[in-house]
């Protein structure tokens, strides 16, 4: 299922990769090739512990791998320390999560406007961050009001998850990670949500990478990959 | 700034623990400010008390006690000073002026202190004023009382106004046969006299004519016989002397020491008040380590909320990973939260403070007639205030080390 190409036309490309985790259930998880080019939406599905989100760190640069790549946007993460990593991801990857995805506290606009924080390229190229969250959640469907005054807990599970989709889109980072983006979602909403995450990543010339356990989505993508055909698990019980 | 609006924001979506960790810092910080503000008040106002007194002219006491009961009506003399003792060491060359008083008697919970008119003139306070009336004037007549300003509030007097010596501190019998008259409304001080009915020492003499060892005699002498009377006072129980050169203080204060008549003695005001902030120091000391571990025991609540509230707010330190917050980011975070609770405890135990003795000054002047002035903090006091926030923000440092190392465990997901 897999292509090869340029490095330089991947958004991703993970090459002999090894990682494990130790502790008291220890889990390894193996990589020989992984692609996804510019502008690619690439469906990936996994059963649930499968090793999915740990995939997803190590593309985000949150863990190491132990030994083998991860390349993102032409960039070997494995060259870059700790911090650099941490602006790295701030700066070109915009991360949907499953549920709870917004700090409740906060309001939607400061949810939205966070990465920028980190990420002062991803800031420069929005111009004005406060009127271009705006334009994104008004292209959303979401009311200012509660966008500007309320709080990300005011918000239905639906308006949460595109809030989300806002706060990844913010700047155009050229990669958006999304873990089960659609869970939290029934059935009508979930395919909803898929073709305004799509219309948003489009416009924005991003690539994408979703992961889901449910398979019902993969039709919208350009690309679907099982976890099992790219990567090998190892699970062992500890003594 | 985003970073301090969602700290702050994050802080008011606790604010129920929120507060009451606040409100723990602020209480156990009014009370080691107040602890503080008392101890200073308190100095502040005994060392006010008196000026310009050189010496103080009492019966073989301790210098401390002696201080306590003839400048601040604390406690009571063990003996008194026979006149002839007083006349001969106020006649002595060294002496500028000497005020002999006398103190016993008391009108409804007030000190009566007898003394001459020249206590209208030598008695001094809060570096050199001198007593004036607020209406009236000094006792003229034989049964004539010059009021403090207290005793006149609480009592609602007036010029003219008719009052009865009780006998002793605290005793049932009245000098009820010779009342005395109101002639003069001190102005308040903040020292001991507002607190004080001052008349003559011949009026001191009068009221006991017909007392004899502790009671009446049987023989009653009426308030107009007793006019006709030698009321020469045989007996004071202190004075204040002023020498005519500050060089002549101690070589005086030797002679009264040494007096062969009689077993006497004189401090010196400060001195005696130094001694008296030695003994009283252990227990200043004392109040300020309590004070000061009940503020350390607030900060460490404090700690504790926040460790306690790191395992639910694991995902909120995932989305800030996610978005591509560092480890060093969220250790930041959490120490901020800290400094910021730390600093919002010491602002509101600022305000309790100043509530507090707004609230309390009227009450504590009235019970120990100790004036508490409101005033700004001292640089000690700011440097309390600077302590609890820094060691606020330094305790905030140990969940924050704890959710660092959380946060880079879990990365984006949350691990159980």
């Amino acid at each position: 299922m897999t292509k090869t190409g340029d490095p330089v036309d991947t958004a991703i490309d993970l090459r002999d990769l090894r990682f494990a985790w130790g502790g008291r259930r220890p889990f390894s998880l193996a990589v020989e090739r992984f692609e996804l080019r510019r502008g690619e939406a690439v469906f990936l599905q996994g059963e649930s512990g499968g090793g999915k989100t740990t995939l997803l760190s190590l593309i985000c640069g949150i863990n190491r791998p132990a030994a083998g790549h991860v390349r993102v946007d032409g960039t070997d993460l494995g060259a870059l320390r700790g911090g650099a990593r941490d602006r790295f991801r701030a700066e070109r990857i915009g991360v949907i999560f499953q549920m709870f995805n917004l700090l409740p506290y906060a309001s939607p606009l400061d949810n939205i406007l966070l990465p920028l924080h980190f990420a002062p390229e991803r800031r420069a190229r929005c111009g004005a961050p406060r009127e271009a969250a705006l334009h994104l959640t008004d292209t959303l469907g979401l009311p200012r009001e509660l966008i500007e005054h309320g709080t990300a807990a005011d918000l239905s599970v639906g308006q949460q998850q595109r809030v989300a989709v806002a706060r990844a889109l913010i700047g155009q980072p050229p990669l958006i990670v999304a873990d089960e983006p659609t869970s939290a979602l029934d059935a009508g909403a979930q395919a909803a949500f898929v073709d305004l995450l799509f219309d948003q990543v489009r416009a924005a010339g991003a690539s994408l990478l979703m992961v889901s356990h449910d398979d019902r989505l993969s039709g919208h993508f350009d690309r679907a990959v099982r976890l099992e055909e790219i990567a090998t698990v190892t699970r062992s019980e500890a003594a | 700034m985003i970073l301090l609006r969602l700290a702050l924001r994050s802080l008011i979506s606790r604010r129920v623990t929120v507060g009451l960790t606040v409100l723990a810092i602020a209480l156990s910080t009014a009370l080691f400010l107040g602890v503080e503000k008392v101890r200073t008040g308190a100095r502040a106002s005994f060392a006010d008390t008196i000026s310009d007194t050189d010496l103080i002219l009492g019966a073989r006491t301790g210098g401390v006690q002696l201080l306590l009961y003839s400048v601040f009506r604390i406690g009571n003399a063990t003996n008194n000073v026979t006149w002839e003792s007083f006349e001969d060491l106020a006649s002595r060359p060294e002496v500028d002026w000497a005020v002999p008083i006398s103190l016993g008697d008391s009108h409804r919970g007030f000190r009566v202190m007898g003394t001459t008119t020249d206590y209208f003139d030598r008695y001094k306070y809060r570096g050199g004023r001198a007593l004036s009336f607020a209406e009236g004037g000094r006792p003229a007549d034989l049964f004539d009382a010059a009021v403090g300003a207290d005793v006149a509030r609480e009592l609602g007097y007036r010029l003219g106004q008719e009052i009865v010596v009780a006998h002793g501190l605290a005793s049932f019998t009245d000098h009820d046969d010779k009342p005395f008259r109101v002639s003069g409304i001190l102005e308040k001080t903040g020292t001991p006299v507002d607190r004080t009915v001052i008349v003559s020492l011949e009026a001191i003499e009068a009221i006991h004519a017909d007392w004899q060892g502790g009671g009446r005699s049987g023989t009653p002498i009426s308030a107009a016989q007793v006019r006709e009377l030698d009321l020469s006072p045989r007996a004071i129980t202190a004075a204040m002397i002023g020498t005519s050169s500050p060089l002549q203080v101690f070589k005086l204060q030797r002679a009264i020491n040494e007096y062969p008549e009689e077993p006497l003695m004189a401090v010196i005001p400060g001195v005696a008040l130094q001694e008296l902030w030695e003994i009283v120091g252990v227990a200043e000391t004392a109040l300020l380590g309590v004070s000061a571990m009940v503020v350390a025991t607030a900060l460490l609540g404090m700690t504790a909320m926040i460790f306690s509230g790191l395992n639910e707010r694991r995902r909120e330190m995932a989305i800030f990973r996610a978005v591509g917050a560092r480890p060093r980011t969220i250790l930041g975070m959490l120490t901020l939260e800290a400094a910021l609770m730390a600093t919002a405890g010491a602002a509101l135990g600022v305000i309790l403070l100043y509530t507090g003795l707004w609230i309390a000054r009227p009450h504590v002047d009235a019970a120990f007639g100790l004036y508490l002035p409101i005033a700004p903090l001292t640089g000690r006091e700011t440097a309390g205030l600077i302590a609890v926030v820094i060691g606020g923000t330094l305790v905030g440092t140990i969940p924050a080390i704890r959710a660092y190392r959380i946060s880079l465990a879990d990365g984006m997901t949350v691990r159980s």
